[in-house]
């Protein structure tokens, strides 16, 4: 592994009398010492409102802050940290942007591409813009070997929304050739980086994408920290979506003027204990080098990939080439349901992911009601995947004979397609 | 070496059982009531349709796809309802809620429920409880849906109780889609 397991409290525990081996890492991180110590630093050292008051320990709070935020610009390749706002999270990150540029530029007739591998959080924003607007929503298609056909594009497209990676299949987009092709007939490109951004280096400037979103909890980071980063001039020209104190310039009894990019767009109270210490997990991630966290993320998917598909007994999902590959990995085990095997693994003290994961039309693609999901970080090493392989032998001890079972009556029609035909599936 | 898992309390043999061999499966056509539902944690489906005869439930079919745990409970529930009055089955509905919820020990389980108990397990593992409710929340819906049509359209429910089969299933074979 990368890091020390020692660094993370939570990964040195046990669930169900197990040793944890925590494989969900596409979900939220676990947090090391250093960044849960920030936290609490911040509070017993440093709390107060940010922007607010003159005593010195605002503006301590404040300058802790702020500094936050020129570091998120350093990590992502951005030349001015007024093009960082913070927000809850990626989807709300992605939602500004939906509620305030695209509402006011696109119109009847124009037309929003997606991908069908999106998160539903980069996709139900875009169903209410076009909704709202009349433009037309089209998706890039998902090919056979996991990869997506990045399609056509028009004079009429304006936005092309993309995740940079799959939390479902791993798929590692070509953003840079997309925003190509976008930039070509005048579209902006949204990257929605919550996968891509933890895994990988990340710089907006050789993207050349005009919107970035990402999470903190996803890299190390406390909850409650998202982060859109947007080309200054985009945001200069952005109507801010959430109103109150904290963004204004001034105020009067029947209006008021908005202030600069881009506190505008942070209105209440901040997370500033959150965000300072998503800046710890930044320092964390710098010390090891995003280069280095990628190429550990292809060796270990990689190696789970290379066991899961010399088992045999695997269905599996996604580009097998690790080199489009973030550190995902999706599977299914024969015909039983992955919320069985989750179960199952669970009690072998293994937690990973079971259900549609946020992508139901990806789903339908697939064929499948839901998949089975381990995802690694840089604290998982090749002995993770060793466990989660020889723990299947639990799930076969469990299900094993249903899956040689001969009782088909009443089975043998009335299922939906891509339901549990419990006999003859197996492998 | 390790103490047994707990998970061997979720999957009893029952359990399995109703897994591999589940009742009352397929859907009815014509059926005095349907219901549909998901569970957004999961994506999984069920689609329910019930006979209604004499203010009993007189047939019952579930279909659609789910986990071990959601499709025994369903296989469980018809069997546990079929045949039973309407008002008897809202009664073992809230009852089955009950032992979910942990407010009611399986030993106080009534006769008809009796083989719930196996589901019992399902509470050591909250996320689910969702799984092993999911048949019973969309039989609410169906009873619902029920009364619905009761109150819209009395006339054919009335010539279905009045068609004198007590099973209210004229030549559905198990499973059949359709006419």
């Amino acid at each position: 592994m990368l890091a020390a397991k020692a660094d993370f409290p939570l990964l040195g525990t046990t669930m169900r009398g197990r040793s944890l081996v925590y494989l969900d890492s596409a979900a939220t991180t676990q947090k090391p010492r250093a960044v849960i110590e920030a936290l609490t630093r911040a509070y017993e050292c440093g709390n107060a409102n940010v922007h607010r008051g003159a005593y010195e320990l605002s503006e301590r709070a404040t300058a802790l802050y702020e500094e936050t935020r020129e570091r998120v610009a350093r990590f992502v390749g951005a030349g001015d940290p007024r093009e960082i706002v913070f927000t809850r999270n990626a989807t709300e990150a992605i939602n500004l942007v939906a509620r305030s540029w695209a509402l006011a530029t696109l119109k009847q007739g124009d037309e929003l591409i997606v991908s069908e591998i999106e998160h539903h959080s980069n996709l139900v924003p875009w169903q209410e813009v076009a909704r709202i607007t009349g433009a037309r929503l089209s998706h890039l298609e998902l090919r056979p070997d996991g990869t997506l056909d990045l399609g056509a594009m028009t004079s009429r497209t304006k936005l092309v929304a993309v995740t940079g990676a799959s939390n479902v299949l791993g798929t590692i987009v070509p953003v840079r050739r997309l925003v190509g092709m976008a930039h070509a007939v005048g579209a902006l490109v949204l990257v929605d980086g919550a996968q891509m951004v933890p895994q990988m280096p990340v710089n907006v400037t050789e993207l050349g994408c005009d919107f970035l979103a990402f999470s903190s909890h996803k890299m190390l980071g406390p909850t409650g920290v998202g982060v859109l980063w947007a080309r200054r001039e985009l945001l200069e020209a952005m109507e801010p979506i959430v109103f109150g104190g904290g963004m204004i310039r001034e105020v009067w009894r029947g209006g008021s003027s908005f202030g600069e990019v881009p506190w505008r767009f942070e209105a209440g109270t901040s997370s500033y204990a959150e965000v300072v210490a998503f800046g710890e997990a930044l320092r964390y991630l710098g010390t090891i080098g995003m280069a280095a966290v990628r190429e550990h993320e292809k060796t270990v998917a990689g190696y789970a990939l290379g066991r899961l598909l010399d088992d045999g007994r695997f269905e599996l999902y996604g580009p097998l080439d690790p080199e489009i590959r973030a550190g995902v990995v999706s599977f299914n085990f024969g015909a039983i349901h992955p919320h069985d095997v989750a179960t199952i693994l669970d009690g072998e003290g293994i937690a990973v992911r079971a259900g549609h994961h946020c992508c139901m039309p990806l789903m339908r693609k697939l064929g499948v009601a839901a998949t089975v999901r381990a995802s690694v970080y840089v604290y998982n090493g090749q002995e993770d995947i060793d466990r989660l392989l020889s723990a299947f032998g639990q799930v076969e001890r469990i299900f094993g004979k249903q899956r040689r079972g001969a009782c088909r009556t009443d089975l043998s029609s009335g299922l939906a397609p891509g339901s549990i035909e419990v006999a003859g599936q197996g492998r | 070496m390790f103490p047994e898992p707990a998970v061997d309390g979720l999957y009893r043999e029952l359990i399995l059982h109703h897994y591999r061999c589940p009742c009352n499966r397929g859907k009815l056509d014509p059926a005095d009531a349907a219901a549909h539902a998901v569970n957004p944690l999961c994506g999984d489906e069920i689609d329910l349709t019930l006979r209604h005869h004499g203010g009993t439930i007189a047939d019952i079919r579930t279909q659609g796809r789910g986990c071990s745990i959601s499709l025994a409970s369903a296989s469980m529930m018809t069997e546990a309802v079929k045949g039973r009055t309407v008002e008897r089955a809202k009664e073992l509905i809230e009852t089955f809620k009950r032992l979910m919820s942990g407010g009611l020990p399986s030993s106080a389980l009534p006769v008809e429920l009796e083989e719930l108990e196996a589901l019992e397990g399902v509470r050591s593992f909250p996320v689910r409880i969702k799984c092993a409710l999911l048949a019973w929340t969309t039989l609410v819906e169906a009873l619902d849906d029920l009364q619905r049509r009761r109150c819209r359209e009395p006339g054919r429910i009335a010539a279905v109780r009045a068609a004198g089969d007590p099973d209210g299933a004229e030549g559905v074979a198990p499973g059949d889609q359709g006419p």
